[in-house]
């Protein structure tokens, strides 16, 4: 166990990358899923066809096969970024894909009422889905976003293939240098415990707290 | 082109507006696609000397056996995380304490962890510990255990959502614990999982492709191999995705239809795991409202 307590600053740089990961590409990636879910409930079918296309084509990829493609198929067009910036883009476009079907799922979820009311005071459709419809659906997709940012916690792990140095490559590099595998990667999944548990938590305190009481 | 929106008909101003912006967004989408086109024609990527590799059977049959090694992994990891997630599911639901916190504890560890960090952890960790098995092994112990967890958890939803009249029934017919279990309960319950088994076979598949990262030769790692030995590694990665793409596709459809028709035959929701990986949320997300997701996931 020495390995751990003797170790614990890079299990804490392995954290905080892995936090950079995470946040950093859960920020884009929910962006770019309103948009998706926005644009696939759009009355403009190419617009629709667009997200369809996207989100079906991403979601079905396997991650290390995005990721290998934007390391290595990318700057054959011109496009070299730092690997950690590629972590990044592919994280965030994987993870919107699940963001923008589980915000569309709060969308229909929306009672029609509600979007006939809007349509009454005279909302244009961009209005419609910005005023009335997105802030209810959002409160009601925060349990399922929670659970997509637990799987982007635990997805960014796939970035240990393109050398980013966040906590799966810690557990690796510590337990390659001192030959003690077991406490190594203990350390590693103790560390990732301590940040899918509390987000666990944190989403339910969330949850409850926007939760529309009627 | 009425399309309706949110389930409103549009007027005659929001229908003239949706045929304008049809033809805008139709034109900027189809630039975006010629500009990306003509970007990787002026970078040379798509010359025949790229591609030609592809026509002759040597790379074709390299491709082909790196699908083999995926598909045999995969189904080689669902049979078995399917054993151990029946075992665990049971033990989960058994009536003496210990083992059901031993097993509690076992499925929560493992299912909070990254899938890539259990295999690195066999493949760099179990040979250090004096197990010596192929790579192929390695990745398959990988996927089986944390699939074993997330589909124990599946199994367990699906038991626990049949109707308490069922078990009792079969108590009330003279049959033991095991024999309700096996010819009452497992039985009904197997149906009603079968959506989310697809769906995470497709997780499962698309999950093998980690493998790459401990030189695990399958369909994504030859795909790298061929691509460093022709220098086109885009049209390799290109070509491994499509293959990736269409099987994946294949399956989703598959379970999304079934659990149309399982909706339709028992008017329940699908069985939904919080923290089963994406697809799985995704699955309970798909109905027509997220309360469905939310009570299942109650359960």
């Amino acid at each position: 166990m020495d390995v751990i307590t003797e170790n614990l600053d890079v299990f804490a740089e392995g954290m905080r990358r892995t936090v950079e990961l995470s946040v950093l590409s859960f920020i884009l990636a929910f962006a770019l899923g309103v948009v998706l879910a926005g644009l696939r409930v759009s009355p403009v079918p190419p617009l629709r066809w667009a997200s369809a296309t996207f989100v079906e084509l991403v979601r079905n990829t396997p991650l290390l096969v995005l990721m290998f493609i934007v390391v290595f198929a990318f700057p054959s067009i011109g496009f070299t970024w730092s690997y950690f910036l590629s972590a990044v883009i592919v994280l965030a476009a994987y993870t919107a894909t699940f963001v923008g079907e589980t915000v569309r799922s709060g969308i229909n979820s929306v009672s029609k009422g509600q979007v006939e009311a809007a349509r009454a005071l005279g909302l244009t459709f961009p209005q419609v889905l910005r005023l009335v419809v997105m802030p209810q659906a959002l409160r009601t997709v925060v349990g399922p976003l929670g659970g997509i940012f637990i799987a982007l916690l635990k997805n960014s792990g796939v970035a240990v293939a393109i050398n980013v140095n966040e906590l799966t490559s810690a557990a690796a590099f510590l337990g390659t240098e001192t030959a003690q595998f077991i406490p190594a990667f203990l350390g590693a999944a103790a560390a990732y415990l301590m940040l899918t548990i509390p987000s666990g938590f944190a989403t339910n305190w969330l949850e409850q707290k926007v939760a529309i009481k009627r | 082109m009425t399309a309706p929106f949110l389930g409103d008909a549009l007027g005659p101003r929001g229908r003239r507006q949706t045929r304008i912006l049809t033809v805008i967004s139709a034109v900027v989408i189809l630039g975006l696609v010629v500009v990306a086109l003509m970007r990787l024609a002026d970078k040379g990527q798509l010359d025949e000397a790229k591609w030609e590799p592809f026509t002759q059977w040597p790379v074709q049959r390299f491709f082909l056996e790196g699908i083999r090694t995926t598909v045999e992994v995969s189904l080689v990891s669902m049979v078995g995380a399917m054993a151990l997630a029946t075992f665990l599911a049971l033990a989960r639901l058994a009536r003496t304490g210990a083992l059901r916190w031993a097993t509690t504890l076992f499925v929560e560890f493992f299912r909070g962890l990254p899938l890539v960090l259990l295999i690195f952890f066999c493949a760099l960790g179990l040979p250090a510990y004096g197990v010596r098995l192929s790579v192929f092994w390695y990745v398959a112990i990988g996927l089986i255990v944390y699939n074993g967890c997330v589909l124990g958890e599946i199994f367990r939803a699906g038991i626990l959502s049949l109707d308490r009249g069922q078990t009792e029934a079969a108590y009330s017919l003279g049959m033991g614990y095991w024999q309700a279990m096996f010819l009452v309960i497992i039985p009904q319950a197997a149906r009603r999982m079968i959506p989310a088994i697809v769906s995470q076979l497709v997780t499962l598949l698309k999950d093998s492709s980690l493998g790459a990262a401990v030189a695990f030769e399958e369909a994504l790692r030859r795909a790298r191999i061929n691509g460093e030995f022709f220098q086109n590694p885009l049209q390799s990665l290109f070509v491994v995705a499509v293959l990736y793409i269409v099987v994946n596709f294949a399956l989703s459809m598959l379970a999304r239809r079934l659990e149309v028709r399982q909706r339709r035959r028992y008017k329940a929701g699908a069985i939904v795991v919080p923290g089963a990986g994406m697809d799985l949320a995704l699955m309970g997300a798909q109905g027509e409202s997220a309360e469905i997701a939310d009570d299942d996931t109650a359960t």
